[in-house]
C-alpha cells in the first residue's frame, strides 16, 4: 500500500498543530496529511484527543499552534472561511444530533436550502436520493424521535451527504448504538467508502478498519503514536501502548 | 513503513502565554472578542460610578446607634439607627415587652428544627414527631396560658414570629389538604375529581389578596351569630387554602412522575387503594416533590407579606408602622433594605437547599 | 377449586358501588356545608341589614379616582368606577408584561454570557430580586419616589426633556398633528406589506433557492414608511415640553409615582423569574444541536433562527405565560400603594356599600377570566406543539 502523498492531491494538511484546554495539553504536535479518497480510522483510549482532533478539522474546536488547511483554505478566525469549510466537510456525531423539531426530510434539506441556496424541490429530490441510499426513504415524513438509534444515525449520514461534502468526519458513529444496530450503520459507511468518499473515522470498530481503511492511526495522550496500514497495524503493532490497547479491545 | 512523528519533544512546546494563568482567565472570561470586551468595560465603568457613592452612604457616612435628632443633623449618610432603635418593635410587634423572650425562643426552636432537618440522614419518624412537638411548643410559647406562662392575646402577635408562623404552619397544614386534592384530581370518581379540579383551578386563578379580602370581610359572614374567629386565624386559613392548591399541583406532578409499573405491582400484591397510596405511591411521590415543595415554602414565606394589606402586624407591617412614627419618617430606604435582607437570607438558604436536595435526589434515584 | 359466585355482593365490597357511594357522600357533604354557610350568611346579612345583589353597580360611587383612562368623576356609578379600575389593571399589566419579557430575556441571555462579569451580575440580580417579596419591592419604589426623589424644583433629568421627581416621571410629547396619524397609518400599512413580502420571499426561496434579506427589508419598511409619512405630512417637530411653573411641571405627560412604582416593582420582580425561564429554555437545547447546525455550514443567525430558537421556545413559552399571569395577579398589590387598579376600586366599593361577597366575587371573576383565557391559550399552544412533535 502506498502511503506517500503528493501534496497537490492533499485535501487536509495538518502541520505541527497543538491545542490546550487551559494548561492541559490535549493535542501535541499533530502532523497529518489526508489525500483525496483516502480513508483513515483513528483509534485510541478515551481521552486520547482523537475526537478533539477531528473536531478541530471543522473548527468546532480551535487550535492554538500550527496550521490546518482544508481544501486549500487555512482555518483561521475568519467566519466566511469557516462556513465554507464546514459546508465542504460533513460531520457525523456520536449522538446523531438530528434536529428534533424538523421532519427527517426537513433535517436533510435544511443545509442545502439555507447554505447552498438550492430550490426546495431540488433539495427534496436530493434528500430522497440519499434517503434511498441509506435505505430509509419511507421514514421521510416522520420526526427523529420516532426512529431507532441506528435509523437516526443513517439519517444523520444522509444529512451530511446532502451537502455533497468532499470529506466526511465520523466521531464515534456507532458507540451510542445498541449492538444490533451497529451493522446497519457500518454497512452504509462501507458503501460510502466504495463510492470513493474521503473519510476520517474515529472508531473502535476494528472489523471496519480492517476492511475499508487505508491507514489506521493510534492516538494516546494527545499524540499520534503510531500509524500504519491496517494489516500491519493489527498484526505487528510497534508501540507498547498500541499493543496494550489492541489486546484490551480485541478480547 | 512506520514514520516517527515528533520532530521536537511535545512537552517543550508551551501554550501561548495569553491562554494560561491570570492572563488566560481574563482573556477567556472578560475579553473574548470585541463585544465582550466592550461589555466588560461598560460594566466596570457602571460599577465604578455606583459603588463608591453607595459605600459612602451605607457605611462611611452612616450612623448606627444615634437617636433621630442626631440622624437628621448628620444628613447625608444612611441612618441605620432607625433599625437599631426600633429593632424590638420591628421583630416582635406589639408583643408585651418583657415577654419577648418567648417569641424569640420560638423562632430559635424553629430555626434549629429547620437546620437539623437539612440533613437527609435525620429524616426519620422521630423527626416528624419532633416537628409536631416543636410546632406545639412554639404555639404554646406565643400564646401562653399553660405551665404558668402568662397568656398573650393573639392580636398582639406580630413581627418575624408572625411571618414565620403564617408561612411554616400554613405549609404544614396545607400539605395534607394538598395531597388529598391531588389524589382527588387523579381519582376516577367523576364527582370527586370535578370538585378537586374546580377548587384547584379556581384558587390558582385568583390572586392571594382576593382570598385575604375574603378572610377579612366575607368569612365572618359565614359563621353563625356570636361566633368570632380572630383575624390571624382567618388569614391563616386563607393562606392554607391558597397554598393547598399549589401543593396539590406539585404532588400531582410527583404522582405522574411515577412509573405505571408501581401501581400495577401494588395491585398485583393485592393491596387496596388506600394501602397502595399509603405504602407504595405516596412515599415515592413525596420524595420527588420535596424540592418543588421547598419552592412553595419560599413563595408562602414571601406571600405572607401580603397580610399587610389586611392590617396584620407581620414583619413588613411593623417596619411600615415604625416609619410612620414622626421621629423616624423618611428613612424608608434603610428600613426596607434591612427587612429585604432578612427575607433574602431566608429565601436564599431555602432555595440553595432545594437545589442541593434536587441534585442529591437526582443521583440517589 | 370452584369459586362460588354469590348472586349478591355486599355493596362495601363492590368497587363500582363503593365509588358511587363515596361520590354521593361527598356531594352530600358539600351540599350540607354550602347550605350551612349560605344560611348563616343570609342570617348575618339580614341582621346587619346589608342588601344583596348587584344593584349597587348603578348607584353613585361618590369617590374620586386618581388615574383614569376614561372620563370619570365621583358622580359616576360604581359600575363605571370598576371599569376604570379594570382598565387600569389592564394597562399596567400590558405595559408590565412587555417590559418584563424584554428585560427578562436580556438578563436570561446575559446569565449565559461567556463574559464572566456579566454572567455573575445577572445571577446576582436573579437571586436578589426573586428572594425579596414583591410587596416589599413596591413599598421601596413608592418610598423612593416620595422620600428620595427631589421636589420638581430640583428634579433629576436623566435625559433631556425627561424629569424624575416626587411628582412622578414627566416627559415631553409631540404636539398633536395630522402627520402623526399619517405615520400610524403608514406603520399599519407597513405591517401588512411585510406580511406579503414574507409570503412572497418564502415562495421565491422554495422555487429558486434565493434567500431574501427579510429582516433587514422589513426593518427598513417598518421604520421608513412612518418616517416618510411624517415627512410628507410636514415634518412637525414641535414638542409639548414640560416646564417648571411654580411648584410643579406644566406640559408634557406625567406618569404618577404610584403607577411608576407599581410598574418598576412588578417588572423588576417578574423579570428575575422570566430570566430563569429563558435561561432554562436556552440551556435545554443541547450543545450537540448547535454543533450539528454549525457543521452543515449554517451562518450563526440561521443556527439561532432555524435550530436553537424553535426548540428553546417550546420550553420557554408555557412557563413564560404563567409568569405573565403572575404579573397580572400581582398587579392587585396596587391596592397597597394607592394605585387605583380593579382590586383597589373593588376594595373601596366593599367598604362603602358593605357588599363584601359581591365585591370579592367580582375580583375573583375578573382574575378567573384572565387565567382561564390564558390556560385556554396554553392548551391550544401545547396541542399545536404536540402535533409538530409527533
Amino acid at each position: 500500500m502506498n502511503t506517500t502523498q503528493t501534496d497537490n492531491n492533499a485535501i487536509i494538511t495538518i502541520d505541527d498543530m497543538h491545542k490546550w484546554y487551559g494548561d492541559f495539553h490535549v493535542l501535541k504536535n499533530i502532523n497529518l496529511t489526508v489525500t483525496r479518497g483516502e480513508r483513515i480510522v483513528i483509534c485510541g483510549p478515551s481521552g486520547s484527543g482523537k475526537s478533539t482532533l477531528i473536531r478541530c478539522i471543522n473548527r468546532l474546536e480551535e487550535h492554538q499552534r500550527g496550521s490546518i488547511i482544508v481544501d486549500g483554505i487555512e482555518l483561521t478566525n475568519d467566519l466566511k472561511n469557516i462556513e465554507k469549510i464546514r459546508a465542504e466537510v460533513g460531520m457525523v456525531f456520536q449522538h446523531f444530533n438530528l434536529f428534533p423539531h424538523l421532519t427527517i426530510l426537513e433535517n436533510l434539506t435544511l443545509g442545502p436550502i439555507w447554505v447552498r441556496k438550492t430550490p426546495k424541490k431540488e433539495a427534496e429530490a436530493t434528500a430522497m436520493y440519499y434517503l434511498e441510499k441509506v435505505r430509509i426513504a419511507e421514514q421521510a415524513k416522520k420526526y427523529p424521535g420516532q426512529l431507532s438509534g441506528g435509523q437516526q444515525q443513517r439519517v444523520a449520514i444522509a444529512r451530511s451527504l446532502c451537502m455533497k461534502p468532499n470529506v466526511m468526519l465520523f466521531d464515534e458513529p456507532t458507540s451510542a448504538l445498541d449492538p444490533e444496530m451497529v451493522k446497519e450503520v457500518l454497512d452504509v459507511m462501507i458503501s460510502l467508502a466504495r463510492d470513493g468518499m474521503t473519510m476520517l473515522v474515529v472508531s473502535h470498530e476494528m472489523g471496519f478498519a480492517k476492511s475499508v481503511a487505508h491507514r489506521v492511526l493510534f492516538m494516546d495522550g494527545g499524540e499520534i503514536l503510531e500509524e500504519n496500514e491496517p494489516h500491519a497495524f493489527f498484526t505487528a503493532p510497534q508501540h507498547e501502548r498500541t499493543k496494550l490497547f489492541l489486546s484490551q479491545i480485541l478480547e | 513503513m512506520e514514520k516517527t512523528l515528533p520532530t521536537q519533544p511535545a512537552e517543550l512546546v508551551k501554550p501561548p502565554a495569553t491562554d494560561i494563568g491570570i492572563l488566560g482567565w481574563l482573556k477567556a472570561n472578560l475579553f473574548n472578542g470585541w463585544f465582550n470586551s466592550l461589555l466588560t468595560v461598560i460594566v466596570i465603568y457602571l460599577i465604578y460610578l455606583a459603588a463608591p457613592s453607595f459605600i459612602q452612604w451605607a457605611f462611611l457616612d452612616s450612623s448606627w446607634a444615634a437617636n433621630s435628632e442626631q440622624c437628621k443633623m448628620a444628613g447625608a449618610g444612611a441612618c441605620w439607627s432607625v433599625i437599631t432603635a426600633n429593632i424590638r418593635f420591628i421583630l416582635f410587634g406589639f408583643y408585651p415587652h418583657d415577654l419577648q423572650w418567648r417569641p424569640l425562643l420560638a423562632v430559635v426552636i424553629l430555626v434549629l428544627l429547620l437546620v437539623y432537618s437539612r440533613n437527609r440522614s435525620h429524616w426519620r419518624k422521630s423527626l416528624f414527631y419532633g416537628w409536631l412537638v416543636g410546632l406545639f411548643v412554639m404555639g404554646l410559647l406565643l400564646k401562653g396560658g399553660l405551665f404558668g406562662l402568662e397568656p398573650v392575646e393573639s392580636n398582639n402577635w406580630g413581627g418575624l414570629p408572625l411571618t414565620l408562623l403564617l408561612s411554616v404552619f400554613g405549609l404544614t397544614a396545607a400539605y395534607p389538604v394538598g395531597i388529598l386534592l391531588a389524589l382527588g384530581r387523579q381519582s376516577k370518581m367523576a364527582v370527586i375529581k370535578s370538585f378537586c379540579v374546580v377548587y384547584i383551578e379556581l384558587i390558582r386563578g385568583v390572586p392571594l389578596i382576593s382570598l385575604l379580602f375574603m378572610s377579612s370581610v366575607v368569612f365572618p359572614l359565614f359563621l353563625p351569630e356570636g361566633m368570632v374567629i380572630n383575624k390571624i386565624l382567618r388569614a391563616q386559613v386563607a393562606i392554607i387554602l391558597f397554598t393547598a392548591a399549589y401543593i396539590a399541583e406539585v404532588v400531582r406532578g410527583g404522582l405522574q412522575g411515577l412509573d405505571r409499573g408501581q401501581y400495577e405491582a401494588a395491585e398485583a400484591l393485592g393491596l387496596n387503594y388506600f394501602q397502595t397510596m399509603r405504602l407504595i405511591i405516596l412515599p415515592q411521590a413525596l420524595k420527588i416533590v420535596i424540592p418543588p415543595s421547598v419552592s412553595i415554602l419560599i413563595s408562602a414565606f414571601k406571600d405572607t407579606s401580603l397580610v399587610v394589606i389586611i392590617a396584620l402586624y407581620d414583619l413588613l407591617k411593623t417596619t411600615q408602622t415604625t416609619l410612620t412614627d414622626p421621629k423616624w419618617m423618611g428613612y424608608s430606604a434603610e428600613a426596607y433594605i434591612f427587612v429585604a435582607m432578612i427575607y433574602f437570607v431566608c429565601c436564599f438558604f431555602m432555595s440553595n437547599y432545594s437545589r442541593k436536595l434536587e441534585r442529591e435526589l437526582d443521583t440517589s434515584r | 377449586m370452584n369459586a362460588q359466585v354469590p348472586d349478591k355482593i355486599p355493596f362495601f365490597r363492590d368497587p363500582s358501588k363503593l365509588s358511587v357511594f363515596y361520590q354521593i357522600m361527598t356531594l352530600l357533604g358539600v351540599v350540607l356545608l354550602s347550605y350551612y354557610l349560605v344560611s348563616n350568611t343570609l342570617a348575618n346579612l339580614e341582621r346587619q341589614s346589608i342588601s344583596t345583589g348587584f344593584d349597587f353597580l348603578g348607584k353613585e360611587a361618590a369617590f374620586e379616582i386618581g388615574e383614569s383612562l376614561i372620563d370619570y368623576s365621583a358622580a359616576d356609578s360604581y359600575g363605571r368606577a370598576l371599569i376604570v379600575g379594570f382598565l387600569n389593571t389592564l394597562i399596567v399589566s400590558f405595559i408590565g408584561i412587555t417590559l418584563t419579557v424584554l428585560l427578562g430575556t436580556v438578563i436570561g441571555i446575559a446569565r449565559l454570557s461567556s463574559n464572566w462579569l456579566v454572567a455573575k451580575l445577572s445571577a446576582i440580580y436573579i437571586e436578589v430580586f426573586q428572594d425579596i417579596p414583591v410587596l416589599l419591592q413596591l413599598f421601596f419604589w413608592y418610598a423612593f419616589f416620595y422620600e428620595i426623589l427631589p421636589t420638581p424644583r430640583q428634579a433629576l433629568a436623566p435625559l433631556p426633556g425627561v424629569f424624575l421627581c416626587n411628582r412622578g416621571l414627566i416627559f415631553g410629547v409631540p404636539h398633536f398633528h395630522l402627520a402623526y396619524i399619517y405615520a400610524a397609518i403608514a406603520f399599519g400599512a407597513g405591517i401588512i406589506c411585510v406580511i406579503f413580502i414574507t409570503r412572497w420571499s418564502h415562495k421565491r426561496q422554495d422555487e429558486s433557492g434565493k434567500i431574501f434579506p427579510l429582516i433587514r427589508v422589513s426593518a427598513v419598511i417598518l421604520v421608513g414608511a412612518p418616517l416618510l409619512a411624517w415627512l410628507l405630512g410636514g415634518a412637525p417637530a414641535e414638542m409639548n415640553v414640560p416646564a417648571l411653573k411654580g411648584f410643579n411641571f406644566k406640559g408634557g405627560v406625567t406618569i404618577s409615582p404610584e403607577f411608576t412604582a407599581l410598574l418598576l416593582g412588578l417588572v423588576l420582580y417578574t423579570a428575575a423569574f422570566v430570566a430563569e425561564v429563558v435561561r432554562a429554555g436556552i440551556q435545554s437545547v443541547s450543545k450537540g444541536q448547535r454543533e450539528a447546525a454549525m457543521s452543515i455550514g449554517l451562518k450563526p443567525a440561521h443556527v439561532l433562527n432555524l435550530v436553537i430558537l424553535p426548540q428553546a421556545l417550546r420550553v420557554i413559552v408555557p412557563p413564560l405565560t404563567s409568569q405573565m399571569l403572575n404579573l397580572t395577579k400581582n398587579s392587585s398589590l396596587a391596592v397597597a400603594i394607592g394605585y387605583p387598579d380593579f382590586v383597589s376600586v373593588a376594595g373601596t366599593t366593599i367598604n362603602q356599600t358593605g357588599q363584601a361577597i359581591e365585591g370579592v366575587a367580582l375580583i375573583m371573576i375578573v382574575y378567573l377570566i384572565f387565567s382561564l383565557s390564558t390556560s385556554a391559550y396554553m392548551n391550544w399552544y401545547n396541542k399545536r406543539i404536540a402535533l409538530v412533535e409527533r
